[in-house]
């Protein structure tokens, strides 16, 4: 079908195929030829066929859809807001938070509470920073409001927890200063998934 | 057909034959619900059963835990005697219309065994001459247990389960019998073993070709009588929770869950036997193999059909068992019977 065709939306003329349904039938032989019809026409066995053919594609030609869930598990999104990570600068691997306070202050579920102090260089130190995951919504507004992309939403999504109130500490969502060359980089609001080359499908629309 | 003299049949020959039965059947019929699962699941692009055992293998030992441990509940308005009969006329009558089917070769237990050695084991139980009745009939009475467990449990799905068993009963009956009846008129006999003797000609002589209508009629009804995929009235989830079967827990539930898949052993034994040329030899390919390649073939032809085909509504039922499936039978027996006549 060429591009015109698709973009044509008069109803009316585009060249649709109609499905041939036929009426009930009313009268008795047309009835009795109906039923016959359906008999020997082996409907039934495209349908045996469709399943048996769906068997093989799963166990020979590898198009089994379950995923193993605990044992593996799908990339998610860039974008997914899970638990907050804290990044570190990659040159000195002090941590990027300068303690301005904008995440605690945009926090609409009021679940940051960080304290700072000035240290011996004049510099900002954070000195006691949690977030009750408890409360937390994800909304995504801390990582979005800090200026030195010093906390992001992680790929932490298993939160399941067996308390109310879940606090975590700076130095938890921290990076590791041995893993630093592990730390990934946010990718931005508009990053696709990793597998978006596997999972992406032809539009039925052309525009 | 007296070529070879057997043994003679003892008493305690029969007890064995039974207690293998018993403890065999229902251990297939365990196992069959996890062949349903897998296949199922695989036609759905699934994996199945996967963590009891090697591939899900032990999930049957699972579940039987699971079973036998569950509470056992009886409803306060249930009629309690019926209650707790009804899954047993279910399992029992699965297994007593195993009785007249030959299930496995003859054998011998060998003289080195203590007590039992030099028993003569028969392949039928009880070599009944009427054989075929009693297994259609002992199939028909299992319709009792979903037919008094659905009314005796208090519960409108139940009922409507039970009222749904009257009508596939009054619905495929008729079916089963008269569509087998031009088989019979052509072997002469209702005994399992000359229908078996009438096709040992090899793979020409087998009946599918004589009767092929008969065979799909009968295939058809074998499924009503089993309550598979089409026509699974009783206890359609979707429409009717569970049906007779929705009170029902633990090990109660499961003797109705051995009932229906001994059940199907039996309609794939009765189909091989009586159309497909049953136990005898094929080439080089032993009896005994074969048998058990076309019950296969007919245990995997019901879960294919449950996972391909929709299943019909109880009116649909009747009217293809009343209105086509039981004149097609009568012609059948009608054209059988004058070429058996000239």
């Amino acid at each position: 079908m060429s591009l015109e065709e698709f973009k044509n939306r008069n109803t009316g003329q585009q060249s649709y195929k109609m499905l041939d349904i036929k009426h009930t039938p009313q009268s008795g032989i047309g009835k009795f030829g109906q039923v016959v019809e359906r008999t020997v026409k082996g409907e039934l066995f495209v349908g045996l066929w469709v399943t048996l053919r769906e068997m093989g594609n799963a166990l020979f030609k590898d198009n089994m859809h379950t995923i193993k869930y605990p044992l593996e598990k799908l990339p998610i999104s860039p974008r997914y807001r899970a638990i907050h990570d804290m990044l570190r600068l990659l040159e000195s691997g002090h941590y990027r938070c300068i303690g301005c306070g904008l995440c605690e202050k945009i926090c609409i579920s009021d679940c940051i509470k960080m304290d700072t102090k000035y240290d011996e260089n004049q510099r900002k130190e954070v000195t006691e920073y949690t977030i009750n995951f408890g409360r937390c919504i994800f909304c995504g507004y801390c990582a979005e409001v800090c200026p030195e992309l010093a906390i992001v939403h992680g790929g932490r999504y298993e939160t399941a927890s067996e308390q109310r109130a879940s606090f975590s500490l700076f130095e938890d969502m921290l990076t590791p200063i041995d893993a630093l060359k592990q730390q990934k980089e946010y990718d931005g609001f508009g990053a696709v998934s990793p597998n978006a080359d596997d999972t992406i499908k032809q539009t039925p629309l052309a525009y | 057909m007296e070529a070879t003299v057997l043994p003679e049949v003892t008493s305690l020959g029969v007890i064995i034959k039974g207690i293998i039965i018993l403890a065999i059947i229902s251990a297939v019929a365990g196992f069959g619900t996890y062949i349903e699962r897998k296949i199922l699941a695989f036609m759905q692009r699934r994996l199945g059963p996967m963590h009891v055992g090697p591939f899900g293998l032990l999930q049957i030992a699972a579940d039987g835990i699971k079973l036998f441990t569950q509470e056992d509940i009886i409803p306060q308005n249930a009629n309690k005697f019926i209650f707790q009969i009804a899954p047993a006329i279910t399992a029992a009558t699965a297994f007593i219309a195993l009785a007249a089917v030959p299930v496995f070769p003859d054998f011998t237990i060998p003289e080195f065994i203590p007590l039992l050695g030099g028993t003569f084991v028969p392949s039928i139980a009880a070599d009944i001459n009427v054989g075929i009745l009693f297994v259609l009939g002992m199939m028909a009475a299992g319709l009792y247990g979903p037919l008094l467990a659905g009314m005796a449990q208090a519960n409108k799905w139940g009922i409507i389960g039970s009222a749904r068993t009257a009508i596939q009963f009054l619905s495929y009956e008729v079916v089963t019998g008269l569509s087998i009846l031009a088989p019979i008129m052509l072997v002469g006999s209702l005994s399992l073993v000359d229908f078996n003797e009438y096709q040992a000609g090899g793979f020409t002589s087998w009946l599918i070709w004589q009767q092929p209508v008969a065979f799909v009629l009968f295939l058809i009804a074998g499924f009503a009588e089993t309550n598979r995929t089409p026509f699974d009235l009783l206890e359609h989830e979707a429409e009717v929770v569970s049906g007779y079967a929705t009170e029902y827990s633990g090990m109660r539930w499961g003797m109705f869950f051995i009932g229906e898949y001994a059940n199907m052993i039996t309609v794939a034994i009765l189909a091989s036997v009586m159309f497909l040329g049953g136990y005898n030899d094929l080439g080089f390919i032993a009896g005994w193999f074969i048998i058990i390649g076309k019950i296969a073939f007919f245990f995997f032809l019901m879960l294919w059909v449950r996972a391909s085909w929709p299943h019909i509504r109880p009116d649909q039922l009747m009217w293809l068992c009343w209105k086509v499936l039981m004149p097609l039978a009568m012609v059948n027996i009608l054209i059988t019977a004058i070429v058996v006549m000239i």
